[in-house]
């Protein structure tokens, strides 16, 4: 029982980072029709961002977050400017492979700047971690959720609260239509692309310091986070926040009570499921066919 | 012209040893570029004529080399239960229809799988298929050594019971034998693609409501499709296994999948001619490239030259090349006057 | 005659909107009836139903008796049901030659068991050449033989819904929808392909079309269905559908260009 509950503390925790992963994920598909494969690599990114600032600079730990946040922002607006603007109206493969070519260039970059060797971000929380009742979790950790929410709730009022989000939700529905009434499209993508991709970077400054960072980390992310957004519904915001807490589940519960080297199987096993049971994800509007 | 090419081609692939000699170090680089390339080719068979873009074609390369390899090493696992499935080794040429069946099947289940929810769905599967793929390799280490990798894996040796046997050591025997492989692949897929099977492939990637309503049966000929491409990636795989004769979970590493993605999007996806000479291409540049800068360097430069075949020939070389043809004789041609509109009698 | 269709109080609807509600009609074997309405009524819905695109949220079809409602749009087409669509109604990419021989797909399949495995031995040589021949009498058939060689997307509009329609015919279908067949044609094509209309009911095929251009409709159809809002407000020959008053209202109802098409409904056919 008391290694039930703590398996559920370590699901938030967990599945906090893997919505921000998922929802940004789900966020670029939904508006642009991409599938983002640089957003494993902008993850990547975001956690070699947080270690340059803290442990080369020796910038404060919680400056650093926002650092990398707009160094995953910056870089986002930067590849949708260079790289899918001349490419809209190509077709979801084309797009699709020239998001594999960036990714490669990213992570191969990151490889051949940063070296193969693992980099630990030192924190500033204490090592002890919080002793509740049979359930320990590390400050660290605890920080990392309540982050991980903050960015959630923000991410969710710009879209719903803002004039951008209106635009955004606009483009979401039908982006010719949105463009007549006097949207501007382009911002938009640019916008949206921008925006999923610091969420990828955050997700990686704050899973860094937990784990370590090495120029691979991005692969897995990437494939969590596909899993994570066929779970919700592909294009689909909520089903990617609650799809994000489902596979964390999934994977504490595997990794604790079948075995942990197929931790990172869950996902798929997550899809498979989705596939046969619900196609369209747990969380999908019926679409309008005709 | 378009019989022309690639006989002449084959023609100069055959006499290309005598040529270059026995220098073992290029012969190693054809090999596997051949291998590589016939990897291409089934990818090109899904990504080309059906449209659907498979990223975990690497699985089933793999698992064709992990069950090629394991039929021709034995095992003795246990599977749960105190039940142990104990096998002696059999001979490495079983290993490769094995590993072309086993491929297959794979291909079956996750084309039944996808293809109730197509495009990037499929391409989701099989990239997360590819990864659990490479967990399983890693993890089952009585099976499969885990990241010890499985060593000392036989040579193929072709022969008929009574007739005596050949036996593939030399490099030289192998580049023979991919290149009949290879062949086969093309003949093989030429055919497909050809008949009322590749005819109802392109009819829905062209339009598939279209196709749907003059009676194609969208989910069986595209499941038909990845099972027959990932026979070929199996028998690429076996290939690959009992010439290297050690692999570990690495032969599943996602970079693999992406040269092949490569090979076809550059080559021109779609056309016979187009992996074969993407995977030349691709597969030679690192022969080059390898002794002036690091592989991270080299990675990069592919992920660069990718994008900018998007940007350039989006057909890819071989269309792109035909194109230019095209439009020179066009200009060196009379117009032609438009016909009038047609009337039916 | 017996009714070959018969729709039996279809509805459809999308989250709370109604695009179909309770539709009920019958087409007998042999007809040519046209399915008009203004702009939203449903028509294309009611296509797309009828062929399996899309499941009805109640009621059912029935052709020749089986019902359709678990049958995918490709053995719908099997049953002897052939359609024909709006916009796309070629394969672009492929010679008109090629469409065709797509649109045979279904003739080679009896021939042999495994088609697969005669294609790869190269024996699939005699059925091919059958087909090939059953092509060029379709593309001779509709006219478009001159055109054989070319890619169907660089065709002319007109001539791109002629290849659509020996696409379905290559199905041998008992009956065709044809879902806005003349819509981008200009008078003289419109008047060739009411002839084809003609000569495809000639073949035995029981037609029944999508159409805006109401001259056309009234000059081809035995029997008109008008639809509005979802629901069949009118029913007969053209004679008494252009003096139908619930059909002038519907129209009326709409803008410019459906007033114009209503006007057009009262005028007589210029033939």
């Amino acid at each position: 029982m008391d290694q039930l509950i703590q398996h559920l503390v370590n699901t938030l925790i967990l599945g906090g980072t893997y919505a921000l992963l998922g929802i940004g994920l789900t966020l670029i598909f939904g508006i642009m029709n991409v599938v983002n494969f640089t957003h494993g690599a902008l993850y990547t990114v975001g956690a070699y961002v947080m270690y340059l600032a803290v442990a080369a600079l020796g910038l404060n730990f919680f400056l650093a977050l926002p650092v990398a946040i707009l160094g995953g922002l910056l870089l986002g607006a930067a590849i949708e400017l260079l790289l899918l603007r001349p490419f809209r109206g190509s077709d979801i493969d084309t797009t699709m492979l020239v998001m594999i070519g960036a990714g490669i260039v990213l992570q191969s970059g990151t490889l051949w700047i940063f070296g193969g060797v693992a980099k630990a971000i030192p924190s500033p929380f204490p090592e002890a971690p919080l002793q509740l009742g049979p359930v320990s979790v590390s400050w660290l950790r605890l920080f990392v959720l309540g982050a991980a929410l903050a960015l959630i709730v923000v991410t969710y009022a710009l879209i719903n609260r803002t004039k951008l989000g209106l635009a955004m939700r606009a483009a979401f529905q039908d982006a010719d239509t949105a463009a007549l009434m006097g949207v501007n499209v382009r911002l938009v993508y640019t916008a949206t692309f921008a925006l999923g991709s610091s969420l990828a970077a955050a997700a990686g400054a704050l899973l860094g310091p937990v784990y370590v960072v090495f120029p691979q980390m991005g692969g897995l992310a990437e494939l969590k986070a596909f899993a994570i957004v066929i779970l919700g519904g592909l294009g689909n915001l909520k089903g990617a926040a609650i799809g994000g807490f489902i596979l964390a589940l999934a994977e504490e519960l595997g990794a604790g009570y079948v075995s942990s080297g197929y931790r990172d199987a869950m996902g798929f096993l997550i899809i498979i499921a989705v596939l046969l049971y619900k196609p369209t994800g747990l969380f999908a509007k019926a679409e309008r066919i005709g | 012209m378009s019989r022309l090419l690639p006989l002449a081609l084959l023609t100069s692939l055959v006499a290309l040893p005598l040529a270059l000699g026995s220098n073992p170090y290029l012969l190693n680089a054809l090999i596997t570029t051949g291998i590589l390339t016939i990897a291409a080719m089934s990818l090109n068979l899904l990504l080309g004529f059906t449209g659907q873009l498979s990223l975990g074609h690497i699985a089933f390369f793999g698992i064709g080399a992990y069950v090629s390899a394991l039929t021709s090493l034995g095992f003795d696992v246990e599977i749960g239960f105190g039940t142990r499935i104990v096998h002696e080794p059999w001979p490495a040429a079983v290993g490769f229809l094995l590993a072309i069946l086993a491929a297959g099947a794979c291909g079956y289940l996750i084309g039944r799988l996808s293809f109730r929810v197509r495009g990037a769905y499929f391409v989701i599967v099989t990239v997360s298929f590819a990864e659990v793929v490479r967990l399983v390799a890693l993890n089952w280490v009585e099976l499969t050594q885990g990241p010890l990798a499985l060593t000392n894996i036989p040579v193929i040796a072709l022969g008929a019971p009574g007739l005596g046997s050949w036996t593939l050591k030399t490099k030289l025997q192998n580049y023979y034998l991919v290149l009949a492989v290879g062949t086969l692949c093309y003949v093989i897929i030429a055919r497909l693609v050809g008949s009322r099977f590749g005819r109802a492939m392109r009819g829905l990637k062209e339009n598939e409501s279209l196709a749907l309503s003059v009676g194609i049966n969208a989910a069986r000929t595209l499941t038909v499709a990845t099972v027959i491409s990932a026979a070929m990636a199996g028998a690429a795989g076996s290939l690959y296994a009992h010439y290297l004769r050690i692999i570990d979970p690495d032969v599943f590493q996602f970079a693999t999948t992406v040269t092949i993605v490569i090979m076809v999007v550059a080559g021109g996806k779609g056309t016979l001619m187009g992996p074969v000479v993407g995977g030349l291409i691709f597969g030679l540049l690192p022969v080059v490239l390898r002794p002036v800068m690091a592989p991270e360097a080299q990675w990069m430069i592919y992920g660069i030259v990718l994008i900018a075949i998007l940007f350039v020939m989006p057909k890819g070389i071989v269309p792109g090349i035909a194109g230019l043809f095209a439009r020179l004789r066009a200009a060196r041609a009379v117009p032609v006057l438009e016909a009038s509109p047609a009337v039916p009698r | 005659m017996s009714a070959i269709l018969s729709v039996e109080q279809v509805g459809v609807r999308f989250g709370g909107l109604v695009a179909i509600a309770d539709l009920h009609f019958d087409v007998r074997e042999g007809e040519i009836v046209s399915l008009i309405g203004p702009n939203g009524a449903g028509k294309t819905t009611a296509f797309n139903v009828m062929t399996g695109f899309l499941k009805p949220s109640q009621g059912e079809v029935r052709f020749r008796g089986t019902g359709l409602t678990d049958l995918q749009p490709h053995e719908i087409t099997r049953l002897g049901l052939a359609r024909t669509f709006q916009r796309t109604s070629v394969f672009p990419d492929d010679t008109v030659f090629d469409n065709v021989m797509i649109g045979l797909h279904r003739q080679g399949a009896q021939s042999r068991r495994a088609p697969l495995l005669d294609a790869l031995i190269g024996r699939a040589g005699a059925s091919e050449r059958r087909l090939r021949a059953r092509a060029e009498a379709l593309l001779d058939w509709v006219g478009l033989s001159e055109r054989a060689g070319e890619k169907a997307g660089a065709l002319a509009y007109g001539e791109q819904r002629l290849v659509g329609v020996a696409l379905a015919l290559a199905t041998e279908p008992a009956m065709l929808l044809l879902d806005e067949p003349v819509s981008g044609m200009n008078a003289s094509e419109t008047q060739v392909f009411v002839s084809l209309i003609r000569q495809i009911r000639e073949r035995g095929i029981t037609v029944l079309l999508v159409e805006h251009d109401m001259p056309m409709v009234m000059e081809v159809s035995d029997r008109i269905l008008v639809l509005n809002y979802g629901r069949l407000i009118a029913e007969g020959p053209p004679d008494r559908i252009r003096s139908d008053p619930a059909v002038i209202e519907a129209y009326l109802g709409q803008g410019k260009a459906a007033r114009q098409a209503a006007a057009e409904v009262q005028e007589p056919a210029h033939a």
